[in-house]
């Protein structure tokens, strides 16, 4: 961009990893408490897109999360790979919040960065997979919105060119700044964290917690409060184990095997 | 509570999104189509399709077949493409000014882009990525199953005081309905435009609607293993009454059409029986087939990753199994 260095807002979720997540038979809710938590993977996409963007033009990195104080040492490893500096919303009243509510908060802790250029996003959560808080905050704020993008680069003049992948093909976009881009899993390889930026961002680095209060929010749009959907009931479901039946012998003894196990199943189809 | 801009008791009537791509439907506006009419019916309501274009009125015919009673539809340059400025804007204008129950969309990436952008635009709820829908007893509301944690989970979610009860349907979950030679009302919707939903271009799109693949029940797909010679994998695909599907690199290499492509820059497919021959099982592919009910993966590597997604694995030469497997069938 040249005449300006660019802010990125990096929007990250803690998650417990879904395999370790039940149900409580008794009260019939998810069972976080024994599952271990990761960044959400998804966002380690947009965590890395931002870095390269940053490495590329110079500016800053925001970390920006809405979240339980237990999110702090994530945010902090974020800044070990290279974010500058990290902001924690956080607040009993945000907690069971939907995606009307958390893209709100998430849009109000925004807007107390500007100037920002970016807000980068992953595509999902994995936790709960709806991608919709990406286009929610770029609704709230009143930004153009850029989903599931493989490529991104700034152009000069304040514009970004973005390539979004979409079922059955592609699009290559442009949009003025500010803009939000949601990243599509799998397009780069999140960096390590720099041993050097290590003792900083554990120690020194600035996590910043607001609060219901410091955002000056309405207690009404926020959390459960503030969340027009409420789960009526949850029920644990196998997830798909394939069978890995491994088939050996000469192609011809594969083949007949393999034809021994595919028939009954073409037999069943309607 | 975030204050509705209409209330429950105002709201009527179920509304589908119709997507569209070259001069058809796409496979889940029609999926949709299908399910919704029986939502529509059950509570004695029209059925509505929403459909957004440029020089698109031959697609008014095609909803009416598959099951719209209604097709409310915008016609204009500006939304030739779907970008989320201006389609957003006239949804949304449509729905406050006709005030639907419900208003369901495909969980494709631009269904979703839409919808989150819309039901914060609307002030409502948005239950996503849904694998059933019903209402529910009594209150007579929506009620959204979707999966979470991965697929472990499953949770029914309401939306109770506001409207429209908005959610997105994962492709490949309801099944396609018969067209049926019947007309329907249209009503032509107007467009307008603010300066601020104009403000992304669209340099470049390519979009292919896909193949017979999305309702084949047997694909056989190939990768790079294949080195571009998929005669075998047609051979059996053809003995198995299925279709040929292909990996991204199979197609990015010119050894068939983009529209076989599955994957993440593909089409997600839904086979009973997915042969997989020669791909390595990269992510970004199985994605695409996870939903198939038996994967076979045949690969001579045995490292591959495709075996760790696979139902039956073969470590062998494609070229040997394939052929032999083909003679097999013939042999009856």
């Amino acid at each position: 961009m040249g005449e300006m260095d660019l802010h990125i807002i990096v929007c990250l979720k803690v998650v417990p990893k879904p395999e370790e997540v039940s149900i409580n038979p008794q009260t019939m809710t998810i069972d976080r408490a024994r599952a271990r938590s990761e960044i959400n993977p998804s966002d380690m996409y947009a965590l890395e897109m931002a870095l390269s963007l940053k490495d590329e033009h110079g500016g800053e990195v925001s970390l920006l999360a809405m979240g339980p104080p237990f999110f702090e040492p994530y945010l902090r490893i974020a800044m070990a790979m290279g974010a500058d500096a990290a902001f924690l919303l956080s607040d009993r009243a945000f907690a069971g919040a939907d995606t009307l509510a958390t893209s709100y908060v998430l849009a109000r802790g925004i807007e107390r960065l500007r100037p920002f250029h970016l807000v980068l996003c992953g595509e999902e959560s994995s936790d709960g997979a709806t991608g919709q808080v990406p286009p929610g905050i770029a609704e709230w704020l009143d930004i153009p919105q850029l989903t599931y993008v493989e490529h991104l680069e700034v152009l000069p003049h304040g514009r970004v060119r973005a390539r979004r992948v979409i079922d059955g093909g592609y699009q290559v976009l442009t949009a003025p700044l500010p803009a939000l881009a949601s990243v599509k899993s799998g397009v780069n390889e999140p960096r390590f964290i720099d041993m050097d930026r290590w003792l900083w961002a554990m120690q020194e680095a600035p996590v910043t917690v607001w609060g219901l209060a410091d955002l000056g929010l309405d207690p009404e749009m926020v959390g459960a409060k503030g969340s027009p959907t409420v789960v009526s009931r949850v029920q644990q479901v196998g997830a798909r184990q394939r069978k890995r039946i491994l088939i050996t012998g000469t192609a011809e003894e594969e083949a007949r095997t393999l034809w021994r196990f595919m028939r009954p199943l073409l037999e069943q189809r309607s | 509570m975030t204050k509705p801009l209409y209330r429950p008791e105002e709201a009527q009537g179920v509304w589908v999104y119709l997507e569209h791509v070259g001069k058809e439907l796409t496979p889940v506006s029609r999926q949709l189509l299908g399910k919704a009419r029986e939502l529509a019916q059950k509570k004695g309501v029209h059925l509505t399709g929403v459909l957004l274009g440029h020089e698109i009125s031959h697609l008014v015919e095609e909803a009416w077949a598959y099951g719209a009673d209604v097709v409310l539809w915008a016609d204009h340059p500006a939304l030739r493409r779907y970008v989320t400025g201006p389609y957003a804007r006239v949804v949304a204008d449509a729905v406050l000014s006709y005030k639907p129950d419900v208003l369901l969309l495909g969980a494709t990436a631009n269904g979703r882009d839409l919808a989150g952008r819309l039901a914060v635009r609307l002030r409502t709820g948005l239950t996503a990525d849904c694998v059933d829908l019903a209402w529910e007893e009594g209150s007579g509301h929506l009620v959204g199953w979707n999966t979470g944690f991965g697929g472990g989970i499953m949770a029914a979610i309401l939306c109770p005081y506001h409207r429209p009860q908005m959610a997105t349907v994962r492709p490949g979950v309801f099944p396609t309905p018969q067209p049926q030679p019947r007309r329907g009302e249209e009503v032509r919707l107007p467009v307008h435009l603010q300066e601020a939903d104009l403000q992304v271009e669209v340099e470049e799109e390519a979009l292919v609607p896909p193949a017979g693949i999305m309702s084949a029940q047997v694909l056989v797909v190939g990768g790079r293993g294949t080195g571009g010679q998929f005669d075998p994998l047609w051979e059996l695909a053809r003995l198995l009454g299925g279709e040929v599907g292909a990996t991204r690199v199979a197609v990015d290499e010119g050894w068939i059409e983009r529209e076989r492509q599955i994957g993440q820059t593909g089409y997600v497919v839904r086979p009973k029986l997915a042969i997989v021959c020669g791909a390595s099982g990269a992510f970004q592919f199985t994605v695409g087939l996870q939903d198939a009910e038996t994967i076979v993966a045949i690969n001579i590597d045995k490292e591959a990753p495709i075996f760790e997604q696979a139902d039956y694995c073969v470590v062998d030469d494609l070229f040997q199994v394939v052929p032999a497997l083909v003679r097999i069938i013939k042999e009856g």
